[in-house]
Protein backbone atom coordinates (compact mmCIF):
# COMPACT_ATOMS: atom_id res chain seq x y z
CA UNK A 1 0.00 0.00 0.00
CA UNK A 2 2.34 2.09 -1.28
CA UNK A 3 0.10 5.39 -2.32
CA UNK A 4 -1.55 5.09 0.40
CA UNK A 5 -0.02 8.13 2.52
CA UNK A 6 -0.83 10.36 -0.02
CA UNK A 7 -4.70 10.12 1.08
CA UNK A 8 -6.25 13.03 2.71
CA UNK A 9 -7.32 10.54 5.44
CA UNK A 10 -4.70 7.68 5.44
CA UNK A 11 -6.08 6.29 8.46
CA UNK A 12 -9.86 6.08 7.13
CA UNK A 13 -8.27 4.92 3.93
CA UNK A 14 -6.35 1.73 5.45
CA UNK A 15 -9.97 0.76 6.91
CA UNK A 16 -11.80 1.49 3.84
CA UNK A 17 -9.30 -1.17 1.86
CA UNK A 18 -8.82 -3.42 5.01
CA UNK A 19 -12.44 -4.34 4.83
CA UNK A 20 -12.51 -3.93 1.14
CA UNK A 21 -9.78 -7.06 1.30
CA UNK A 22 -11.89 -8.80 4.12
CA UNK A 23 -14.89 -8.47 1.57
CA UNK A 24 -13.93 -9.54 -1.86
CA UNK A 25 -13.67 -13.42 -1.99
CA UNK A 26 -13.76 -13.81 -5.69
CA UNK A 27 -13.46 -12.05 -9.05
CA UNK A 28 -15.73 -9.04 -9.70
CA UNK A 29 -15.51 -6.09 -12.35
CA UNK A 30 -16.99 -2.56 -11.01
CA UNK A 31 -17.85 0.27 -13.38
CA UNK A 32 -16.57 4.05 -12.23
CA UNK A 33 -18.65 5.99 -15.16
CA UNK A 34 -17.72 9.23 -14.28
CA UNK A 35 -14.43 10.42 -16.27
CA UNK A 36 -13.42 12.65 -12.98
CA UNK A 37 -13.68 9.27 -11.00
CA UNK A 38 -11.06 7.50 -13.60
CA UNK A 39 -8.74 10.46 -13.15
CA UNK A 40 -8.91 9.92 -9.19
CA UNK A 41 -8.31 6.54 -9.47
CA UNK A 42 -5.25 6.64 -11.63
CA UNK A 43 -3.71 9.09 -9.59
CA UNK A 44 -4.04 7.55 -6.36
CA UNK A 45 -3.40 4.23 -7.57
CA UNK A 46 -6.26 3.05 -6.22
CA UNK A 47 -6.72 -0.06 -8.71
CA UNK A 48 -3.09 -1.06 -7.62
CA UNK A 49 -4.38 -0.66 -3.51
CA UNK A 50 -7.58 -2.95 -4.33
CA UNK A 51 -7.58 -7.11 -4.31
CA UNK A 52 -6.59 -8.35 -7.72
CA UNK A 53 -9.52 -9.94 -8.03
CA UNK A 54 -11.07 -6.76 -8.08
CA UNK A 55 -11.30 -4.81 -11.22
CA UNK A 56 -12.14 -1.54 -12.40
CA UNK A 57 -13.59 -0.89 -15.54
CA UNK A 58 -13.41 2.76 -17.03
CA UNK A 59 -16.60 3.90 -18.07
CA UNK A 60 -17.80 6.28 -20.78
CA UNK A 61 -18.17 9.32 -18.23
CA UNK A 62 -16.14 12.16 -20.23
CA UNK A 63 -18.32 14.57 -21.92
CA UNK A 64 -15.62 16.03 -24.05
CA UNK A 65 -14.58 12.34 -24.88
CA UNK A 66 -17.85 11.35 -26.26
CA UNK A 67 -18.93 14.72 -28.24
CA UNK A 68 -19.63 13.22 -31.99
CA UNK A 69 -17.00 13.98 -34.20
CA UNK A 70 -19.62 15.51 -36.39
CA UNK A 71 -20.34 17.82 -33.51
CA UNK A 72 -16.63 19.38 -33.24
CA UNK A 73 -16.23 19.38 -36.80
CA UNK A 74 -19.17 21.57 -36.81
CA UNK A 75 -18.15 23.66 -33.89
CA UNK A 76 -15.28 24.18 -36.52
CA UNK A 77 -17.14 25.04 -38.73
CA UNK A 78 -19.43 27.78 -36.75
CA UNK A 79 -15.88 29.29 -35.19
CA UNK A 80 -14.55 29.89 -38.36
CA UNK A 81 -17.01 32.31 -39.55
CA UNK A 82 -15.89 35.88 -39.05
CA UNK A 83 -19.06 37.24 -38.07
CA UNK A 84 -19.36 34.62 -34.58
CA UNK A 85 -17.63 34.75 -31.60
CA UNK A 86 -17.39 31.11 -30.41
CA UNK A 87 -17.27 30.61 -26.75
CA UNK A 88 -16.79 27.12 -24.93
CA UNK A 89 -14.86 25.43 -21.77
CA UNK A 90 -11.59 25.41 -22.07
CA UNK A 91 -11.09 21.81 -22.44
CA UNK A 92 -12.47 21.65 -25.69
CA UNK A 93 -9.77 24.04 -27.33
CA UNK A 94 -7.44 20.92 -28.38
CA UNK A 95 -10.54 17.94 -28.91
CA UNK A 96 -9.50 17.05 -32.64
CA UNK A 97 -11.99 17.44 -35.18
CA UNK A 98 -11.43 15.95 -38.78
CA UNK A 99 -7.93 17.76 -39.48
CA UNK A 100 -7.87 20.66 -36.57
CA UNK A 101 -8.85 21.69 -33.17
CA UNK A 102 -10.45 25.15 -31.47
CA UNK A 103 -7.16 26.26 -30.61
CA UNK A 104 -6.16 25.84 -34.65
CA UNK A 105 -9.08 28.21 -35.62
CA UNK A 106 -8.33 30.40 -33.17
CA UNK A 107 -4.71 30.84 -34.56
CA UNK A 108 -6.56 31.58 -37.82
CA UNK A 109 -8.10 34.37 -37.04
CA UNK A 110 -11.39 33.25 -35.96
CA UNK A 111 -12.60 34.42 -32.62
CA UNK A 112 -12.96 31.62 -30.15
CA UNK A 113 -13.37 32.80 -26.54
CA UNK A 114 -12.81 30.39 -23.45
CA UNK A 115 -15.69 31.52 -20.51
CA UNK A 116 -15.77 29.74 -17.11
CA UNK A 117 -19.82 30.08 -17.39
CA UNK A 118 -22.18 30.10 -19.86
CA UNK A 119 -23.47 33.43 -18.64
CA UNK A 120 -20.12 34.70 -19.75
CA UNK A 121 -20.88 33.99 -22.95
CA UNK A 122 -24.37 35.77 -22.41
CA UNK A 123 -22.79 38.94 -21.30
CA UNK A 124 -20.57 38.45 -24.46
CA UNK A 125 -23.94 38.67 -26.29
CA UNK A 126 -24.83 41.54 -24.79
CA UNK A 127 -21.92 43.46 -25.26
CA UNK A 128 -21.69 42.50 -28.51
CA UNK A 129 -25.12 43.07 -30.17
CA UNK A 130 -23.34 43.57 -33.70
CA UNK A 131 -22.01 40.05 -33.85
CA UNK A 132 -23.40 36.30 -33.38
CA UNK A 133 -22.38 34.99 -30.16
CA UNK A 134 -22.01 30.76 -30.36
CA UNK A 135 -21.76 28.80 -26.86
CA UNK A 136 -21.02 25.37 -27.33
CA UNK A 137 -23.23 23.66 -24.80
CA UNK A 138 -21.54 19.93 -23.96
CA UNK A 139 -21.86 17.87 -20.57
CA UNK A 140 -23.58 15.58 -18.61
CA UNK A 141 -26.54 15.79 -16.77
CA UNK A 142 -24.56 18.07 -14.45
CA UNK A 143 -23.52 20.69 -17.06
CA UNK A 144 -26.91 20.61 -18.94
CA UNK A 145 -29.13 22.48 -15.79
CA UNK A 146 -26.52 25.95 -16.31
CA UNK A 147 -26.63 25.97 -19.98
CA UNK A 148 -30.34 25.63 -19.91
CA UNK A 149 -30.81 28.40 -17.76
CA UNK A 150 -28.45 30.48 -19.96
CA UNK A 151 -30.37 29.96 -23.28
CA UNK A 152 -33.43 30.80 -21.07
CA UNK A 153 -32.45 34.17 -19.65
CA UNK A 154 -31.40 34.99 -23.16
CA UNK A 155 -34.90 34.16 -24.23
CA UNK A 156 -36.20 35.84 -21.29
CA UNK A 157 -33.99 39.17 -21.91
CA UNK A 158 -34.28 39.06 -25.68
CA UNK A 159 -31.04 38.57 -26.46
CA UNK A 160 -31.23 37.69 -29.88
CA UNK A 161 -27.60 37.32 -31.56
CA UNK A 162 -27.06 34.27 -29.00
CA UNK A 163 -26.87 30.91 -29.83
CA UNK A 164 -26.03 27.53 -28.59
CA UNK A 165 -24.26 24.29 -30.17
CA UNK A 166 -26.08 21.66 -27.91
CA UNK A 167 -25.21 18.27 -27.60
CA UNK A 168 -25.55 17.25 -24.18
CA UNK A 169 -25.66 13.46 -23.34
CA UNK A 170 -27.62 11.56 -20.18
CA UNK A 171 -25.63 8.93 -18.23
CA UNK A 172 -28.61 6.29 -17.39
CA UNK A 173 -29.20 5.47 -21.59
CA UNK A 174 -25.31 4.73 -21.73
CA UNK A 175 -25.24 2.28 -18.39
CA UNK A 176 -28.56 0.45 -20.48
CA UNK A 177 -26.72 0.12 -23.87
CA UNK A 178 -23.09 -1.02 -21.77
CA UNK A 179 -25.61 -3.77 -20.13
CA UNK A 180 -27.49 -4.73 -23.22
CA UNK A 181 -23.81 -4.99 -24.97
CA UNK A 182 -23.41 -9.00 -25.45
CA UNK A 183 -19.34 -8.33 -24.85
CA UNK A 184 -20.24 -6.16 -21.15
CA UNK A 185 -18.37 -7.62 -17.86
CA UNK A 186 -19.23 -4.81 -15.82
CA UNK A 187 -21.29 -6.26 -12.74
CA UNK A 188 -21.66 -3.13 -10.45
CA UNK A 189 -21.53 0.65 -11.26
CA UNK A 190 -20.22 3.24 -9.64
CA UNK A 191 -22.34 6.18 -10.34
CA UNK A 192 -21.34 9.98 -11.13
CA UNK A 193 -22.26 11.82 -7.69
CA UNK A 194 -22.61 15.46 -9.63
CA UNK A 195 -25.01 13.80 -12.16
CA UNK A 196 -26.91 12.54 -8.79
CA UNK A 197 -26.50 16.35 -7.42
CA UNK A 198 -29.05 17.21 -10.36
CA UNK A 199 -31.20 14.19 -11.23
CA UNK A 200 -31.01 12.89 -7.89
CA UNK A 201 -31.30 8.21 -7.70
CA UNK A 202 -34.59 8.11 -9.22
CA UNK A 203 -33.27 6.76 -12.75
CA UNK A 204 -31.20 3.86 -10.79
CA UNK A 205 -33.65 1.45 -9.45
CA UNK A 206 -35.45 0.31 -12.74
CA UNK A 207 -31.51 -0.11 -14.04
CA UNK A 208 -30.33 -1.98 -11.18
CA UNK A 209 -33.17 -4.48 -10.94
CA UNK A 210 -33.91 -5.37 -14.54
CA UNK A 211 -29.12 -5.90 -14.97
CA UNK A 212 -29.29 -6.97 -11.56
CA UNK A 213 -26.17 -4.63 -10.77
CA UNK A 214 -25.76 -2.62 -7.42
CA UNK A 215 -25.50 0.89 -8.42
CA UNK A 216 -23.89 2.79 -5.59
CA UNK A 217 -23.78 6.82 -6.05
CA UNK A 218 -20.06 7.96 -5.75
CA UNK A 219 -17.92 10.62 -4.99
CA UNK A 220 -14.80 10.99 -6.75
CA UNK A 221 -12.45 12.22 -4.03
CA UNK A 222 -10.14 9.12 -3.49
CA UNK A 223 -11.96 7.98 0.05
CA UNK A 224 -15.05 8.15 -1.85
CA UNK A 225 -13.99 6.46 -4.42
CA UNK A 226 -13.25 3.56 -1.65
CA UNK A 227 -16.14 3.94 -0.31
CA UNK A 228 -18.61 3.45 -2.86
CA UNK A 229 -16.26 -0.07 -4.09
CA UNK A 230 -16.75 -1.19 -0.08
CA UNK A 231 -20.49 -0.78 -0.85
CA UNK A 232 -20.50 -2.21 -3.98
CA UNK A 233 -18.48 -5.35 -3.30
CA UNK A 234 -20.86 -5.69 -0.78
CA UNK A 235 -23.61 -6.63 -2.23
CA UNK A 236 -22.18 -7.94 -4.65
CA UNK A 237 -20.95 -10.25 -2.47
CA UNK A 238 -24.17 -10.89 -0.57
CA UNK A 239 -26.01 -10.98 -4.38
CA UNK A 240 -27.65 -8.00 -3.87
CA UNK A 241 -28.48 -5.23 -6.09
CA UNK A 242 -29.92 -2.03 -5.14
CA UNK A 243 -29.22 1.32 -5.54
CA UNK A 244 -27.37 2.89 -2.66
CA UNK A 245 -26.19 6.64 -1.78
CA UNK A 246 -22.29 6.94 -0.79
CA UNK A 247 -22.06 10.58 -1.44
CA UNK A 248 -25.23 11.90 0.78
CA UNK A 249 -23.34 14.97 1.45
CA UNK A 250 -23.77 16.23 -2.04
CA UNK A 251 -26.72 13.94 -3.20
CA UNK A 252 -30.06 13.73 -1.95
CA UNK A 253 -32.48 11.20 -3.68
CA UNK A 254 -34.61 13.89 -5.51
CA UNK A 255 -31.23 15.67 -6.99
CA UNK A 256 -32.25 19.61 -7.62
CA UNK A 257 -35.89 19.64 -8.52
CA UNK A 258 -35.54 23.45 -9.97
CA UNK A 259 -32.73 22.20 -12.21
CA UNK A 260 -34.42 19.32 -13.34
CA UNK A 261 -37.45 21.28 -13.95
CA UNK A 262 -35.71 23.80 -15.93
CA UNK A 263 -33.91 21.19 -18.50
CA UNK A 264 -37.22 19.82 -19.00
CA UNK A 265 -38.42 23.24 -20.01
CA UNK A 266 -35.55 24.24 -22.41
CA UNK A 267 -34.52 20.39 -23.70
CA UNK A 268 -36.20 17.28 -24.81
CA UNK A 269 -34.81 13.49 -25.42
CA UNK A 270 -33.11 13.06 -28.14
CA UNK A 271 -30.74 9.96 -29.81
CA UNK A 272 -27.17 10.79 -29.51
CA UNK A 273 -24.06 9.32 -31.32
CA UNK A 274 -21.49 9.00 -28.82
CA UNK A 275 -17.76 9.59 -30.08
CA UNK A 276 -16.08 5.95 -30.61
CA UNK A 277 -19.20 4.31 -29.69
CA UNK A 278 -22.09 4.87 -31.92
CA UNK A 279 -25.89 5.85 -31.45
CA UNK A 280 -27.91 5.21 -28.02
CA UNK A 281 -31.07 5.92 -28.03
CA UNK A 282 -32.14 8.60 -26.44
CA UNK A 283 -29.39 9.19 -24.38
CA UNK A 284 -28.97 13.34 -25.30
CA UNK A 285 -30.93 16.51 -25.19
CA UNK A 286 -31.57 18.92 -27.90
CA UNK A 287 -33.11 22.45 -27.44
CA UNK A 288 -37.01 21.87 -27.16
CA UNK A 289 -38.85 23.41 -30.13
CA UNK A 290 -39.89 26.63 -28.19
CA UNK A 291 -36.27 27.54 -28.26
CA UNK A 292 -35.09 26.31 -31.34
CA UNK A 293 -34.43 30.53 -31.99
CA UNK A 294 -31.04 30.21 -29.84
CA UNK A 295 -30.04 26.76 -31.86
CA UNK A 296 -27.40 27.32 -33.53
CA UNK A 297 -27.59 24.22 -35.75
CA UNK A 298 -30.49 25.70 -37.55
CA UNK A 299 -28.96 29.14 -37.51
CA UNK A 300 -26.02 28.17 -39.05
CA UNK A 301 -27.05 25.61 -41.00
CA UNK A 302 -24.19 23.12 -40.77
CA UNK A 303 -25.84 20.11 -42.08
CA UNK A 304 -23.80 18.12 -44.80
CA UNK A 305 -20.53 17.57 -42.69
CA UNK A 306 -18.48 14.64 -43.50
CA UNK A 307 -16.49 13.63 -41.18
CA UNK A 308 -13.64 10.80 -40.66
CA UNK A 309 -11.99 9.37 -37.75
CA UNK A 310 -8.32 8.72 -37.39
CA UNK A 311 -8.39 5.02 -38.27
CA UNK A 312 -5.83 3.65 -35.65
CA UNK A 313 -8.19 5.43 -32.12
CA UNK A 314 -9.79 2.72 -30.05
CA UNK A 315 -10.95 5.46 -27.91
CA UNK A 316 -14.54 3.88 -28.62
CA UNK A 317 -13.37 0.51 -27.02
CA UNK A 318 -11.90 2.47 -24.06
CA UNK A 319 -14.78 3.95 -23.18
CA UNK A 320 -16.74 1.37 -23.22
CA UNK A 321 -14.30 -0.32 -21.14
CA UNK A 322 -13.20 -3.15 -23.46
CA UNK A 323 -9.74 -1.75 -23.72
CA UNK A 324 -7.81 -0.19 -21.41
CA UNK A 325 -5.83 2.44 -22.65
CA UNK A 326 -2.08 1.34 -22.54
CA UNK A 327 -3.15 -1.92 -24.76
CA UNK A 328 -3.86 0.48 -27.71
CA UNK A 329 -1.20 0.34 -30.49
CA UNK A 330 -0.85 3.74 -30.78
CA UNK A 331 -1.02 4.82 -26.92
CA UNK A 332 2.36 6.68 -25.61
CA UNK A 333 3.84 6.67 -29.61
CA UNK A 334 1.81 7.81 -32.27
CA UNK A 335 -0.94 9.71 -29.41
CA UNK A 336 0.25 11.75 -26.57
CA UNK A 337 -1.71 14.93 -24.95
CA UNK A 338 0.52 16.75 -27.51
CA UNK A 339 -0.69 14.77 -30.83
CA UNK A 340 -3.75 13.30 -29.83
CA UNK A 341 -5.68 11.06 -32.48
CA UNK A 342 -8.52 10.80 -30.00
CA UNK A 343 -10.54 13.09 -27.37
CA UNK A 344 -10.03 10.47 -24.47
CA UNK A 345 -5.93 11.41 -24.86
CA UNK A 346 -6.56 14.99 -24.53
CA UNK A 347 -9.46 15.90 -22.41
CA UNK A 348 -8.80 16.26 -18.70
CA UNK A 349 -11.09 13.56 -17.75
CA UNK A 350 -9.95 11.24 -20.45
CA UNK A 351 -8.94 7.79 -19.71
CA UNK A 352 -6.28 7.79 -21.89
CA UNK A 353 -4.80 11.29 -20.80
CA UNK A 354 -5.04 10.13 -17.33
CA UNK A 355 -3.29 6.24 -18.48
CA UNK A 356 -0.39 8.72 -20.06
CA UNK A 357 -0.12 11.30 -17.37
CA UNK A 358 -0.21 9.14 -14.01
CA UNK A 359 0.63 5.28 -14.88
CA UNK A 360 4.42 4.26 -14.30
CA UNK A 361 3.33 1.00 -14.51
CA UNK A 362 1.98 -1.64 -17.42
CA UNK A 363 3.48 0.28 -20.47
CA UNK A 364 3.43 -2.49 -23.20
CA UNK A 365 7.08 -3.40 -23.95
CA UNK A 366 9.55 -1.17 -25.97
CA UNK A 367 7.47 2.20 -24.13
CA UNK A 368 9.12 2.90 -21.31
CA UNK A 369 8.35 6.95 -20.96
CA UNK A 370 8.51 7.93 -17.33
CA UNK A 371 5.08 8.97 -16.45
CA UNK A 372 4.22 12.10 -14.10
CA UNK A 373 5.82 15.80 -15.19
CA UNK A 374 1.98 16.75 -14.87
CA UNK A 375 1.83 20.16 -16.30
CA UNK B 1 -14.98 20.26 -17.16
CA UNK B 2 -16.85 17.75 -15.13
CA UNK B 3 -15.62 19.35 -11.83
CA UNK B 4 -17.25 20.43 -9.33
CA UNK B 5 -15.92 23.07 -6.93
CA UNK B 6 -17.01 23.97 -3.43
CA UNK B 7 -17.41 27.16 -2.43
CA UNK B 8 -18.09 29.88 0.14
CA UNK B 9 -20.85 32.55 -0.23
CA UNK B 10 -19.65 35.55 0.31
CA UNK B 11 -22.72 37.72 -0.81
CA UNK B 12 -25.76 37.76 -2.93
CA UNK B 13 -27.72 40.21 -5.59
CA UNK B 14 -30.63 40.22 -8.14
CA UNK B 15 -29.30 41.29 -11.44
CA UNK B 16 -31.57 41.20 -14.15
CA UNK B 17 -34.32 39.65 -12.59
CA UNK B 18 -31.70 36.31 -11.29
CA UNK B 19 -30.08 35.80 -7.94
CA UNK B 20 -26.42 35.95 -8.04
CA UNK B 21 -23.45 35.35 -5.80
CA UNK B 22 -20.18 35.98 -5.17
CA UNK B 23 -18.69 32.74 -4.07
CA UNK B 24 -15.26 32.21 -2.69
CA UNK B 25 -13.31 29.00 -3.68
CA UNK B 26 -10.26 29.02 -1.79
CA UNK B 27 -9.14 32.02 -2.73
CA UNK B 28 -10.23 32.72 -6.55
CA UNK B 29 -13.69 34.74 -6.39
CA UNK B 30 -16.32 33.57 -8.93
CA UNK B 31 -19.77 35.01 -10.10
CA UNK B 32 -22.30 32.18 -9.04
CA UNK B 33 -25.97 31.71 -10.49
CA UNK B 34 -28.47 31.29 -7.37
CA UNK B 35 -31.41 30.40 -9.65
CA UNK B 36 -31.08 26.39 -8.53
CA UNK B 37 -30.63 27.22 -5.03
CA UNK B 38 -32.58 30.00 -4.24
CA UNK B 39 -32.54 30.13 -0.13
CA UNK B 40 -28.79 29.99 -0.46
CA UNK B 41 -27.42 32.57 2.14
CA UNK B 42 -24.43 34.36 2.62
CA UNK B 43 -21.68 32.02 4.54
CA UNK B 44 -23.05 28.70 3.77
CA UNK B 45 -21.13 26.25 1.14
CA UNK B 46 -22.79 24.80 -2.29
CA UNK B 47 -21.21 22.90 -5.05
CA UNK B 48 -21.05 24.98 -8.24
CA UNK B 49 -20.31 23.85 -11.68
CA UNK B 50 -19.72 26.13 -14.53
CA UNK B 51 -20.96 29.34 -12.50
CA UNK B 52 -24.06 27.64 -10.91
CA UNK B 53 -24.59 26.57 -7.61
CA UNK B 54 -26.07 23.12 -7.38
CA UNK B 55 -26.58 21.50 -4.14
CA UNK B 56 -25.71 22.78 -0.51
CA UNK B 57 -22.75 20.98 1.17
CA UNK B 58 -21.31 21.53 4.92
CA UNK B 59 -18.33 23.57 5.78
CA UNK B 60 -16.71 20.71 6.99
CA UNK B 61 -16.83 18.32 3.57
CA UNK B 62 -16.46 21.47 1.52
CA UNK B 63 -13.48 22.84 3.48
CA UNK B 64 -11.84 19.48 3.28
CA UNK B 65 -12.57 19.01 -0.68
CA UNK B 66 -11.45 22.05 -1.30
CA UNK B 67 -8.07 21.33 0.27
CA UNK B 68 -7.55 18.38 -1.74
CA UNK B 69 -8.57 20.41 -4.65
CA UNK B 70 -5.89 22.78 -4.02
CA UNK B 71 -3.54 19.84 -3.10
CA UNK B 72 -4.15 17.97 -6.76
CA UNK B 73 -3.43 21.10 -8.63
CA UNK B 74 -7.59 20.90 -9.72
CA UNK B 75 -8.29 24.64 -8.98
CA UNK B 76 -5.58 25.44 -11.31
CA UNK B 77 -6.97 23.05 -13.89
CA UNK B 78 -10.61 24.62 -13.04
CA UNK B 79 -9.33 28.45 -13.09
CA UNK B 80 -6.07 28.77 -14.74
CA UNK B 81 -5.75 30.10 -17.72
CA UNK B 82 -6.77 26.98 -20.91
CA UNK B 83 -5.13 28.90 -23.72
CA UNK B 84 -1.88 28.76 -21.80
CA UNK B 85 -2.34 25.00 -20.73
CA UNK B 86 -3.51 24.11 -24.42
CA UNK B 87 -0.57 25.99 -25.85
CA UNK B 88 1.89 23.58 -23.67
CA UNK B 89 0.03 20.62 -25.27
CA UNK B 90 0.08 21.75 -28.84
CA UNK B 91 3.12 21.81 -31.11
CA UNK B 92 5.87 24.53 -30.69
CA UNK B 93 4.44 25.73 -33.90
CA UNK B 94 0.83 26.22 -32.77
CA UNK B 95 2.05 28.38 -30.18
CA UNK B 96 4.43 30.30 -32.23
CA UNK B 97 1.55 31.24 -34.24
CA UNK B 98 -0.22 32.07 -31.87
CA UNK B 99 1.99 34.63 -30.29
CA UNK B 100 2.18 36.27 -33.21
S1 LIG C 1 -4.39 6.05 -26.97
FE1 LIG C 1 -4.97 7.61 -28.52
S2 LIG C 1 -5.39 6.42 -30.36
FE2 LIG C 1 -5.44 4.96 -28.64
S3 LIG C 1 -7.60 4.92 -27.99
FE3 LIG C 1 -6.59 6.48 -26.74
S4 LIG C 1 -6.97 8.40 -27.86
FE4 LIG C 1 -7.36 6.73 -29.32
Amino acid sequence: MKYIDEFQDPELARRLLDDIHATVTRPWALMEVCGGQTHSIIRHGIDQLLPKELELIHGPGCPVCVTPLEVIDKALEIASRPEVIFCSFGDMLRVPGTGRDLFQVRSEGGDVRVVYSPLDALRIARQNPDRQVVFFGIGFETTAPPNAMTVHQARKLGIANFSMLVSHVRVPPAIEAIMSSPSCRVQGFLAAGHVCSVMGMGEYPGLAERFRVPIVVTGFEPLDILEGVRRAVRQLERGEHTVDNAYARAVRPEGNPAARAMLEDVFEVTDRAWRGIGVIPGSGWRLSSKYRDHDAEHRFQVDGIRTEEPAACRSGEVLQGLLKPHECEAFGTVCTPRTPLGATMVSSEGACAAYYLYRRLDMPAGKTREATPVV
Amino acid sequence: MCLAVPGKVLDIEERDGTRMATVDFGGVVKEVCLEYLPDLRVGEYAIVHVGFALQRLDEESARQTLELFAELGLLQEEFGDPWEAAATEADEDAVEEVRK
